[in-house]
């Protein structure tokens, strides 16, 4: 099957999977807004997706997604570190057109990693994990206000926000560039789209916690 | 002198009767043919893997023979064909011009200045059109008009506009085409290739060519290989000069192991000195980069008027931009009024260097005339000519440090080309039976000079068009004659003859390296066998040479072993041929007592400083045969008959 | 009037393909600013053998930038630090008087070291003939204007032409992937109606060729466009992309 014997194959894989997860983000990060406009919408939406069936097959397809472009991100540097040989340069110096996120995307891949780790714990765990073991789940906003009101999470999730940036602006483009949708017109263009939607999604998500971090504050 | 006739006699170009545009057809219809069958029983060895050699290799292979190609470098791929920039000529009278198979033939034959074979150059003009479909039809992305239709330039020595290019690049895309049918066959098996080899001598077995000894370079090793033919396309020997516009690993060996064994050595005096190189700048210069001559469409060749603005500017205190128009000599256009900057190369070389010879050069050697381009950005804007000339010019500003948008380049004429070469028959078949010769290593189709464009032509067309046709006819015969073995007596003799050369030179352990012994020769070949001959300095260069020669093998030394990657031995070995190749050229320009083409012997010229042909004693090509090491090679002589075109000066002027 | 400069190589040397290499240090005056790169490393050998020592082994041939022969990693750049040219077209006025200037043969597992900095770099030439041309036997073929060509795609085809095959690419990879050679070639035939024909089968054999001589996956860097001496866009890598999951789903 050339989604995993060819390289062009597994880039495919690793763009698809990736591009959904952005989806999610999409998704993910207009509901956290919903946390500052209406707190009592934002609890709604954490009922309506509770462990409801619809929710569980999502988390379910998210977490395979999630797993599938982890492995392939192993599996593709391994490959990648022995096509370059057993000898490595000595001196290596940037080109100047080559984005550091792009050279770095397993790095902020640990980070982004960790922090979804962190925040697993911090929300999921204590929401539909907990749903679904048959207790009562915490309140979302209550959680929210909770952990924002304490800096080092605040400092943790802004850490976490910006690999997730360095991620996607590589990745957004790269992820068309693989299915082929990309000329010389359109790769500043769709360099700068990357750009953009990787700006308005963290933005998203940071203006939720800097938001209760102040609001806490006060 | 009983014997030099008796050789004479044999001396047959085997020219197809009949009129001069039937002569190929008629040959094409009556020759011998391999079935297809036989031809899966038939090896032949194809050296090199420029434009004729990749070419006519992927083409026989195509055919159904089994073909074992060469090639020094790491890949097919590099052969210098690659190098070509201008074009590729072809008589497809795409503009509507009035160009015709038959005037391509004559342009040809006249900037030749009559002294190649009428009925090759016919042959070669006819075929010119199919190489343009046959690249097209492989991918090679030729300049196009809006329209989509195939684009043309013109250059020089032509009235029309008849040459196809592909940006700076042509012969880059144009070997890449061969390239890619060369790897087709090698990917389906029929091409056996060895890169990194280089062919150190020919077997002949019982008068007939029918294999090599070659050096494998990564190990060293010496291996033998048997064919039924053997073909070589290995280039020419412009090198000799040390600078020159050719590869670093350019080389005649393969042309000298052909003429040690029989192969006349034919007009080898016939060097090409292109007048448009960037100027030599200093001694430790490898080479010499050639700008393409499709510069001359648009830029405008001139030196200062006043000889104090050429001695400022020699000191470094004037600019090119700061001579005003009317103290600009433009010498080209006002000696050649209907051909201007667009005259032949041979002749645009030689009013450069009596330019220079006068004191008019720009540069601190004194040695550069400019190509100036400071009219045609007025006349098309800046953007069209970097669209046409771009490339080119941003290689002379990576290499000079100027830029030639704003400063006029800076050209000094370079050895560029051989037309001299292995003589071949009609067919390319040499005088040794069953080993052919194409592309530049032969001598056959530009005479005396040859045309900007034509050496791509001439390559693919003995490649893909000439060659798989005639060698058919001499394989017709060696249907029955089964694969020999390598342990023949003179596979083996060959083999250890090789080795005994290496080993005398790896005994040497002088005190001189190969490269300082080569700059010698190439200065003395620059000074005495360069664009201006005499008998005088030819006598002394022949002098010299053998010193040079006597120094080369006896103080030369070669670092490492013999049995491993060793450059500096693969360096001597093509040097002992260089010093060979410059006595040989030497003693050609010696007996050829007439100026022709890109020979020119100061004695023999017109009142103003023309080039002056002696067409009653020297309408012949000179053909050298090899009589032993150490002994003077004797000259024979192939006449040439103009049956079908009128012999005349060449006249650019009007 | 010349200008000259001293600086310090850091050159690798390695005996043979399996013999352990290092980097040894050499020391050169009075070198013209006006010449190239390959004519220092000129200057440097012929220093070596007049010390009786065996010369640094490296490939270069046209010496004017199109063969694509010339190879070396010097300070970190393939081909050195000036952008979209080759080694041989390098001038050492690139460089500064008193540098250190570290010279490495290209790394990468398909490129095998030779000898001290030449590679073996077989692995593209077999890439090519594993379709990177177009099946056209010689002779009767239509005439060259039989089919017109847009100018646009004639130009952008000349333009992934332009590829020489040095290996550059590869050699600037982090991951080793040669896809920017790959798709210069399959998108130089992809936007030629001669080539169009076969494009999809080209794609697959050249990609699946690749992926056997042991080259990385392309993860996008961008650094192989970066390093290309004849500056072949990167966009030719998406073309290729297009072109071979096309020929996939089309199975």
């Amino acid at each position: 099957m050339w989604l995993f014997n060819s390289s062009v194959g597994r880039k495919v894989v690793m763009c698809v999977t990736g591009a959904s997860l952005v989806l999610f983000l999409l998704f993910h990060a207009s509901m956290n807004l919903v946390a500052i406009i209406s707190p009592e919408g934002y609890d709604m939406i954490c009922e309506f997706l509770g462990a409801n069936w619809y929710a569980l097959v999502g988390t379910v397809g998210l977490a395979g997604l999630a797993v599938i472009h982890i492995l392939y991100a192993f599996i593709l540097s391994v490959q990648n570190y022995r096509a370059r040989g057993n000898a490595r340069y000595e001196v290596t110096d940037r080109q100047e057109s080559v984005e550091w996120a792009s050279k770095n995307m397993l790095v902020l891949g640990f980070i982004i990693l960790g922090g979804i780790c962190v925040h697993l714990i911090h929300f999921w765990a204590k929401m539909q994990l907990v749903e679904i073991l048959g207790a009562i789940p915490e309140n979302g906003m209550e959680l929210i206000r909770y952990t924002f009101s304490q800096w080092y999470n605040l400092a943790i999730y802004l850490v976490w926000f910006a690999a997730i940036w360095f991620h996607l602006t590589h990745g957004i483009w790269s992820s068309m560039h693989t299915l082929g949708w990309n000329n010389n017109i359109w790769m500043p263009r769709i360099k700068c789209i990357s750009n953009i939607f990787a700006t308005l999604i963290v933005l998203m998500f940071a203006s939720v916690a800097i938001y209760y971090f102040v609001i806490s504050l006060i | 002198m009983a014997k030099q006739e008796e050789i004479q006699a044999k001396i047959d170009a085997k020219i197809p009767e009949g009129p001069l545009a039937e002569k190929w057809t008629n040959y094409k219809a009556h020759q011998k043919l391999v079935n297809p069958a036989n031809k899966r029983r038939l090896d032949i060895i194809v050296v090199g893997t420029g434009l004729a050699g990749a070419s006519a290799a992927a083409s026989l292979a195509e055919m159904g023979f089994n073909v074992l190609s060469f090639c020094i470098q790491d890949s097919p791929r590099r052969a210098h064909s690659i190098a070509a920039q201008g074009g590729i000529n072809a008589a497809k009278n795409y503009q509507n011009d009035g160009d015709s198979v038959y005037r391509l033939f004559y342009d040809t034959i006249k900037g030749g200045d009559y002294r190649a074979r009428e009925a090759n150059v016919y042959r070669l003009a006819e075929v010119s059109n199919n190489i343009i479909d046959q690249c097209v039809a492989q991918g090679v992305p030729f300049a196009r008009e809006y329209g989509g239709l195939l684009d043309n330039r013109s250059f020089g020595g032509a009235q029309v506009s008849r040459t196809f290019y592909a940006k700076g690049q042509t012969g880059q895309q144009l070997l890449l085409g061969a390239y890619s049918a060369l790897s087709r066959q090698i990917g389906k098996g029929k091409v056996k290739m060895y890169s990194r080899y280089e062919m150190l001598d020919i077997v002949v077995i019982e008068g007939r060519a029918r294999g090599i000894i070659a050096r494998n370079l990564v190990t060293g090793r010496i291996e033998r290989f048997f064919a039924h033919a053997v073909v070589v396309g290995s280039g020419g020997y412009g090198n000799t000069f040390f600078l020159s516009t050719n590869a670093m690993a350019s080389n005649g060996s393969a042309a000298m192991q052909m003429y040690r064994k029989g192969a006349y050595f034919a007009n080898p005096c016939y060097a090409q000195i292109h007048p448009t190189c960037i100027p030599v700048h200093g001694d430790f210069q490898s080479k010499l980069t050639l700008m393409s001559e499709s510069l001359r469409n648009d830029g405008r060749i001139w030196v200062p008027k006043k000889i104090e603005d050429a001695k400022a500017m020699q000191a470094g205190k004037l600019k090119g931009r700061d001579i005003p128009e009317e103290d600009r000599d433009y010498y080209l256009e006002r000696r050649y009024p209907a051909f201007g900057n667009l005259v032949p190369r041979d002749v645009a070389s030689r009013a450069a260097k009596e330019r220079c010879d006068a004191g008019f050069g720009v540069n601190a050697t004194g040695l550069a005339v400019f190509l100036d381009f400071s009219d045609a950005i007025k006349r098309l804007g800046k953007d069209v000519v970097a669209a046409k000339y771009g490339n080119l010019f941003q290689m002379y500003e990576k290499i000079v440090d100027e830029n030639p948008y704003e400063d006029p380049m800076m050209i000094f004429p370079a050895i560029h080309y051989t037309m001299g070469g292995i003589w071949v028959d009609y067919e390319l078949q040499t005088s040794v039976q069953g080993l052919f010769c194409i592309g530049e290593a032969n001598f056959s189709d530009h005479g005396a000079n040859r045309l900007g464009a034509s050496a791509l032509m001439q390559g693919l067309a003995d490649g893909y068009f000439v060659l798989p046709y005639t060698i058919q006819n001499y394989l017709a015969d060696q249907i029955s004659v089964p694969r020999m073995s390598t342990d023949l007596p003179e596979f083996v003799e060959a083999e250890n003859a090789v080795k005994a050369k290496i080993e005398k030179l790896m005994a040497i352990q002088g005190k001189r390296s190969v490269d300082s012994i080569h700059r010698e020769l190439g200065l003395t070949m620059w000074e005495y066998v360069g664009m201006g001959r005499t008998k005088a300095g030819l006598e002394t260069a022949i002098a010299k040479i053998a010193e040079i020669r006597k120094e080369f093998w006896s103080n030369v030394f070669i670092p490492g072993t013999e049995d491993d990657l060793n450059v500096e031995l693969e360096k001597a070995l093509r040097l002992a041929d260089f010093i060979e190749i410059g006595d040989l050229m030497a003693r050609d320009a010696l007996q050829r007592e007439e100026s022709c083409g890109g020979h020119f012997r100061e004695e023999y010229q017109t009142p103003e400083g023309e080039a002056l042909r002696q067409d009653d004693k020297f309408s012949f090509a000179s053909c050298w045969k090899y009589m032993g090491e150490g002994v003077e090679p004797v000259m024979l002589k192939e006449p040439l008959d103009y049956e079908f075109t009128e012999r005349k000066t060449r006249n650019y002027k009007n | 009037m010349e200008k000259t400069i001293n600086i310090t190589l850091k050159v690798w040397r390695q005996a043979g393909p399996k013999a352990k290499g290092g980097f040894e240090t050499y020391k050169l005056d009075n070198i013209s600013t006006d010449s190239s790169f390959l004519e220092m490393l000129d200057v440097l050998n012929e220093k070596l053998i007049n010390e009786r020592k065996e010369p640094v082994v490296f490939d270069h041939d046209c010496r004017e930038g199109i063969c694509g022969m010339c190879s070396l990693y010097i300070n970190g750049h393939p081909h050195g630090p000036d952008s979209a040219i080759t080694t041989c077209q390098l001038h050492m006025r690139k460089f500064k008087d008193g540098e250190t200037i570290t010279v490495e043969p290209w790394r990468s597992n398909a490129f095998p070291v030779i000898k001290d900095l030449m590679v073996d770099r077989r692995a593209y030439d077999k890439i090519i003939q594993a379709g990177g041309f177009v099946s056209v036997n010689t002779g009767g073929v239509p005439d060259a204007n039989a089919i017109p060509i847009p100018k646009k795609d004639a130009d952008e085809a000349m333009d992934a032409a332009s590829c020489i095959g040095c290996g550059a690419c590869a050699a600037a990879c982090k991951n080793g992937s040669a896809m920017l050679f790959v798709a210069a070639k399959v998108s130089q035939l992809a936007l030629l109606p001669q080539g169009k024909v076969e494009a999809a089968r080209r794609a697959k054999a050249m990609v699946a060729k690749m992926d056997e001589l042991g080259f990385g996956n392309c993860t996008n860097t961008g650094a192989c466009a970066a390093e290309c001496p004849k500056s072949v866009s990167l966009s030719n890598i998406a073309r290729l992309n297009r072109e071979f999951i096309c020929a996939k789903f089309k199975d």
